[in-house]
């Protein structure tokens, strides 16, 4: 299967990243890295790359990475799986408040409104 | 993200204690509550019925409850419940966040749901609030729970944010 995941520098993002390492490694599955910037978060997409690069390196773990350009990273993300047929894309996602109830973030909420291609969020 | 908030504060709020009778005729006591009253809400949740969970909480399994309860009846909240024949039924808790601003959340036990208790319980817990000073406080809730929603706007709640799952709102005190 050929996965893309979505990493915009949350916490949750690369907590994602580590565990969709585990399994894609357990399953022999492809993995891409899309990096964007999470305007929700006040990331910066190269110091993202670099974290994403760096945990790949300490798995060793081959994986693509691609960057998301513009404005609407849920939106470049869906179409990037569409256009080049991926068959799944993985998000991170589902913050807590102090209070512990879950919400979700507007990149997140667009992925799954909006994708035709299978999305998983990993919580 | 700065959070926004109604121009006017809201007015007084009733503080706790407070007897009450429900809409099903029920004597009801709405009380401060603590850390000292950990068993009884404990036991509350351990009733709560799993599909009234709402945005994760409160946490089905008993452990994850009593963590949960650590932060919620922790230092600097304020937690008000609704008492029936000795049994905790309903509570309401403001917990702070990063920014010193309080985020609200409220439970009822199924039996004793659409009867009142919720908009007794928030406006008690509101008037505690008042007293120790808050200013701010907000909550989320699920875009189609109508009963929750038409609660927190009765109260006094504004709705601050809609564009997702969930609706934001909030009141100044």
């Amino acid at each position: 299967m050929d996965i893309l995941l979505g990493v915009g520098g949350s916490e949750l993002s690369y907590h994602a990243l580590e565990e969709t390492i585990d399994r894609t490694q357990a399953t022999g599955d492809s993995l891409t890295v899309a990096i964007f910037d999470n305007e929700e978060m006040n990331t910066d997409a190269d110091e993202v790359q670099d974290r994403v690069e760096e945990t790949l390196a300490e798995t060793e773990f081959e994986a693509t990475i691609r960057r998301l350009e513009g404005d609407s990273p849920g939106s470049e993300l869906i179409s990037l799986a569409e256009a080049e047929e991926f068959d799944r894309i993985v998000l991170g996602g589902g913050e807590r408040s102090t209070l512990g109830k879950i919400q979700l973030g507007s990149i997140v909420e667009f992925v799954l409104l909006n994708s035709k291609t299978p999305v998983t969020l990993i919580r | 993200m700065t959070r926004e908030y109604p121009d006017e504060p809201a007015d007084e709020f009733p503080r706790p204690p407070r007897t009450i009778t429900d809409r099903e005729g029920r004597d009801v006591e709405i009380m401060a509550a603590d850390a000292g009253d950990h068993d009884a809400v404990f036991e509350m949740y351990l009733s709560f019925d799993p599909a009234d969970r709402a945005q994760g909480i409160p946490p089905a399994r008993e452990e994850a409850i009593e963590d949960w309860l650590d932060t919620i009846l922790g230092e600097e909240t304020l937690n008000v419940v609704a008492v029936h024949e000795g049994s905790v039924v309903g509570h309401a808790t403001l917990v702070p966040d990063r920014h010193g601003e309080h985020e609200l959340a409220i439970f009822v036990l199924q039996a004793f749901q659409a009867a009142g208790i919720g908009t007794y319980l928030v406006k008690t817990l509101l008037g505690l609030a008042q007293k120790e000073g808050l200013e701010n406080v907000w909550l989320t809730v699920e875009r189609w729970n109508d009963a929750a929603v038409g609660l927190y706007k009765k109260v006094g709640f504004e709705t601050t944010g809609a564009e997702s799952f969930e609706i934001e709102m909030s009141i100044q005190l």
